[in-house]
């Protein structure tokens, strides 16, 4: 693609109410990729703002649930010229099938991209059965 | 009332109409920009993207943009005069040919946005920086610009 299509502006997706919060503060919905492969799964979301230790992946019950906390970067003394967007938490929940090796699931945060690798169980894995000539 | 006002009494005349209707124009003028004005502390956006968010103290100006995913060799950024130029290119790597898509959010493309600032900048001391996908710009105000301090002597 030489010449690729402006990129228009999306606002960030606000979530009203996911769950019981026990914080404070907005919560966002992050933008997210899912792909699927032979072998695996594997989940993009832009999280910008967030720290690699302020994520949170959890998995229960067949759910998995993506958090991630972003901490204010403005100093103390500034004051606001202009406010476009806002900042908060991220928050978003999918729900997991059971072909997922839940123990070899791997993530990975780059320039507030996450990437969650969800490896497929063996047994789902596709197989390809030659049929031997007799 | 308004009806009653006009049909009730034919004494008014037309001069009289019109100043009546001037006068309903002026209040509904009124209270259409108290209902629709903006708390003070929302900005409408532009509508480009990034959004960007503008904070100020003494020393500095600072820019701030989400650009998830964007590295810095990515983003062609210059300042001239009061104005900041970004411009760039959201890139998102093909994943190979044997995936199938379920959910496709994230978008790729290029981006410019100008922005001009409201007061004058150095344009020598301008620092960029990313962070976790956050762009951070951090332009100095000139020396004349700065607020001094004054200190009153005692006669």
């Amino acid at each position: 693609m030489a010449d690729s299509k402006a990129l228009k502006l999306k606002e960030k997706q606000e979530v009203t109410a996911p769950a019981e919060q026990t914080r404070p503060g907005l919560i966002f919905t992050p933008a997210v990729d899912i792909f699927e492969s032979d072998r695996e799964i594997t989940l993009l979301a832009d999280m910008p703002g967030v720290a690699t230790d302020d994520v949170t992946i959890d998995l229960k019950d067949g759910v998995l649930t993506l958090t991630g906390d972003v901490k204010p970067c403005e100093g103390q003394n500034e004051s606001i010229v202009l406010a476009e967007f806002e900042t908060g938490r991220y928050y978003r929940q999918f729900p997991l099938s059971e072909v997922i090796d839940q123990n070899k699931i791997e993530a990975k945060l780059e320039n507030g991209v996450l990437r969650l690798t969800l490896p497929k169980a063996e047994k789902a894995i596709p197989r390809k059965i030659e049929v031997k000539a007799a | 009332m308004l009806t009653g006002r006009i049909f009730d009494l034919p004494a008014m005349g037309w001069r009289n109409l019109f100043a009546e209707m001037e006068r309903i124009r002026r209040e509904m003028d009124l209270l259409t920009s108290t209902l629709f004005r903006e708390p003070a502390s929302r900005f409408v956006p532009a509508g480009v993207f990034p959004m960007v968010n503008i904070t100020e103290d003494m020393d500095n100006y600072y820019v701030r943009a989400e650009l998830p995913g964007i590295t810095p060799e990515d983003i062609d950024m210059q300042v001239s005069g009061r104005g900041l130029s970004i411009t760039g290119e959201r890139k998102i790597p093909a994943e190979g040919e044997n995936v199938k898509y379920h959910r496709r959010e994230r978008e790729s493309g290029k981006f410019a946005r100008i922005i001009e600032l409201p007061g004058q900048i150095d344009g020598d001391k301008v620092d960029a920086k990313m962070v976790n996908g956050v762009l951070t710009v951090t332009i100095a105000k000139p020396e004349a610009e700065k607020p001094k301090q004054i200190t009153i002597k005692a006669a």
